[in-house]
């Protein structure tokens, strides 16, 4: 049987697909303005992909922040409880997972058996999150995806104190005006948010093995940041941007 | 059909007594707006005040946080605050001391603005704010005001703050005595110290009927009942409603009558309510087929019965305003919430990380990670504010609630 996972993110749409408890397809798209049809768009597609039909679907889960949106899901679940059974399912060791995404940024301690023991989420601020990746590359003028390679170029990372993300914003523009480096800024930019996340972390104690996913888990320099704040070893799968809608696929075929 | 007989037992779940209790709270506030006509006095207070010697003397309390509440609940916060703001007061001031303070000035709110006061009482047993904000009031209406000192209890109610604090009850007397140029009527106060004590023991049996699965009531209902143990603690009227209510819920147990359809989880929740979004919120619980069953707020108007002696009332006064549930250390207040926990028998536990109050807010770390560690149930921080919609995002606390149901749900599996 075949098993759906749709993933609503504030950027991105993910659509991930299971049969027999394998891995069967995932697709990624850009969400836009209308999260509705981002989800049928992206459901569509990757049935396309695969070449198989709708019906074959037994059950959807949704998820992300747009999961209410997707009317047609069977059931809407949390990121949270997603995230960590994506994690789960592609590596059952895992017991610490980190998933940064556009509008919230978790810490989330399963148990072995991979349930959800704890987890955490940033405050209302929006430091630590994509979000905050995002306004930072655009006062720096640079591509999202860039931010990682900038940031490996540095010699000496610039400090940022400012923990909100709109006096930070401002801290970045007085130190471009001073002249800073801009691959030192992005490195600051990259501890500043690791240190956001290391907070959760510490609130859940989080144990290794530790995973990183969602789209940011892509830059290299964030988890190396994260590894150096943490002190431990923190992997990303390839599939780490579709994880939640992996995750959501699974809990569909336990409905 | 199927509608009609789920109207049917939604009509059951209602409460009867709620329709009482609001003729019961307008006669109270039309009494306090028309005071001045009847030549009666009116006093602010403090929540945490000690109002009975009001009572006695015939002095109408009034209460800027119920007030404050209310401004919340009819979602009047936002403006009443950010008029405050405009005046020049900080938008990190308590919102209820915001929304009272541009309240008295533009005549806003669900009442137009409460009666002016003739005297203000103020007792620093759960904040410092309430110090500051009674001061720029009594400058307002330039009245005297009498300030209950209450030194926080970290460990232990000392011979030292015994003394200090029933010093402080003796001037309150002569206080009262000396604005109102009468005597203070100490059999009254007898007879007042009696019915606020018995309206105590039956808010606390009321609030303990919930430990009864299904719970016939849930917090949201305490926080909507609280008002009168709040306003009219001391009178006949709080006995009589609160013996009435708590028949109520006994019939209802006995008629296995739960407030929400289908109880399968229980909560405990910590701190104020958010005023502005109850209905929300109640609603968010219930479909996840959760009660929010007790709560460590409406607890705290009988959790100092201990040390109230009825047959001395005046004379334990001090005590049991100094050792109310914010006047007390950390450990004490982990104490408190581990024992709600297991009489409750609750599955997880809320906090509300309240932007406005920080004595209730500040240590909330430490008490869930004790909680956490003894109690082993799965614990939520939500930040927000209880009058203050701006310090608020639902679809950031929908996903944290929601996230924290799954646990739940998962667990009981
Ligand atoms: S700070 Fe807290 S205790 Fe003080 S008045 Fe505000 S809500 Fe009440």
């Amino acid at each position: 049987m075949i098993y759906a996972g749709i993933d609503i993110g504030s950027n991105t749409a993910k659509a991930a697909l299971i049969k027999n408890n394998k891995l069967f397809g995932t697709h990624v798209i850009s969400t836009g303005y209308n999260p509705l049809k981002a989800g049928i768009k992206v459901f569509k597609e990757v049935l396309e992909k695969i070449d198989i039909l709708k019906r074959n679907v037994t059950a959807i889960v949704s998820t992300g922040y747009g999961r209410a949106t997707v009317d047609f899901a069977d059931k809407t679940m949390t990121e949270i409880i997603c995230h960590g059974t994506g994690a789960h399912f592609m590596n059952s060791k895992v017991r610490g997972v980190i998933d940064i995404g556009g509008q919230d940024s978790k810490a989330i301690l399963l148990d072995k058996n991979g349930n959800i023991e704890n987890f955490a989420m940033n405050d209302k601020c929006a430091a630590g999150t994509g979000r905050f990746l995002e306004v930072m590359a655009h006062a720096l003028e640079v591509n999202l995806d860039q931010l990682g390679d900038f940031a490996n170029k540095a010699d000496s990372p610039s400090k940022i104190s400012s923990i909100c993300t709109v006096f930070a914003e401002s801290e970045v523009i007085s130190m471009i005006a001073a002249q800073h480096k801009r691959e030192n800024i992005i490195a600051g930019i990259h501890e500043s948010a690791a240190a956001r996340i290391a907070i959760l972390a510490a609130k859940v104690k989080i144990k290794e093995p530790v995973i990183m996913t969602g789209g940011v888990a892509k830059n290299k320099a964030m988890i190396a940041a994260l590894k150096k704040r943490l002190g431990c070893e923190i992997t990303a799968g390839k599939l780490s941007q579709e994880n939640g809608a992996i995750g959501a696929a699974v809990l569909a075929s336990r409905l | 059909m199927q509608d009609k007989s789920s109207d049917k037992s939604a009509e059951k779940r209602k409460i009867k007594s709620a329709k009482i209790m609001r003729e019961i709270m307008t006669t109270y506030y039309l009494d306090a707006l028309t005071a001045g006509q009847n030549s009666k006095q009116v006093a602010w207070i403090t929540s945490g005040g000690p109002v009975e010697p009001l009572v006695a003397m015939d002095i109408i309390p009034v209460y800027p946080e119920n007030h404050s509440a209310m401004i919340g609940a009819s979602k009047m916060g936002e403006d009443l605050c950010s008029k405050a703001e405009d005046m020049g007061y900080s938008s990190d001031l308590c919102s209820y001391a915001r929304a009272d303070i541009s309240c008295s000035i533009v005549k806003g709110g669900p009442l137009g603005g409460l009666p002016k006061p003739d005297m203000l009482i103020c007792c620093n047993n759960i904040c410092g704010t309430v110090l500051k904000w009674y001061e720029i009031q009594a400058r307002l209406y330039k009245v005297p005001l009498f300030i209950l000192d209450t030194p926080v209890c970290h460990t232990q109610y000392s011979p030292e703050i015994a003394k200090y604090v029933q010093a402080q009850v003796k001037e309150y007397i002569i206080f009262l005595e000396k604005i109102t140029k009468r005597d203070f009527d100490y059999d009254r106060m007898v007879k007042v110290g009696k019915l606020a004590v018995e309206a105590q023991k039956l808010w606390k049996k009321i609030l303990n009927t919930t430990a009864n699965k299904p719970s016939p009531m849930s917090a949201f209902d305490a926080f909507f009942f609280l008002a009168l143990i709040v306003t009219l603690r001391g009178t006949q009227t709080a006995v009589d409603f609160y013996t009435k209510l708590l028949e109520e819920m006994e019939q209802r147990i006995k008629e296995d009558i739960s407030i929400i359809p289908d109880e399968k989880y229980r909560l405990l929740w910590d701190n104020l309510p958010l005023w502005y979004q109850l209905k929300w919120l109640s609603n968010k619980f219930s479909d996840h087929n959760a009660c929010l069953v007790a709560d460590t707020y409406t607890t705290a108007w009988c959790s100092a019965l201990n040390y109230t002696d009825e047959n001395d009332f005046l004379n334990s006064i001090a005590q049991a305003y100094t050792r109310i549930y914010l006047n007390i250390g950390i450990d004490q207040m982990a104490d408190q919430v581990l024992d709600m926990i297991k009489f409750y028998d609750v599955d997880g536990f809320i906090m509300h990380s309240n932007r406005s109050c920080k004595p209730y807010s500040f240590g909330q770390m430490d008490i869930m990670k004790i909680v956490q560690e003894k109690a082993k149930i799965p614990v939520l921080m939500i930040e927000a504010d209880m009058v203050d919609p701006r310090s608020f995002s639902q679809s950031q606390v929908e996903t944290r609630i929601d996230a924290f149901m799954e646990i739940i749900k998962q667990r009981s599996n």
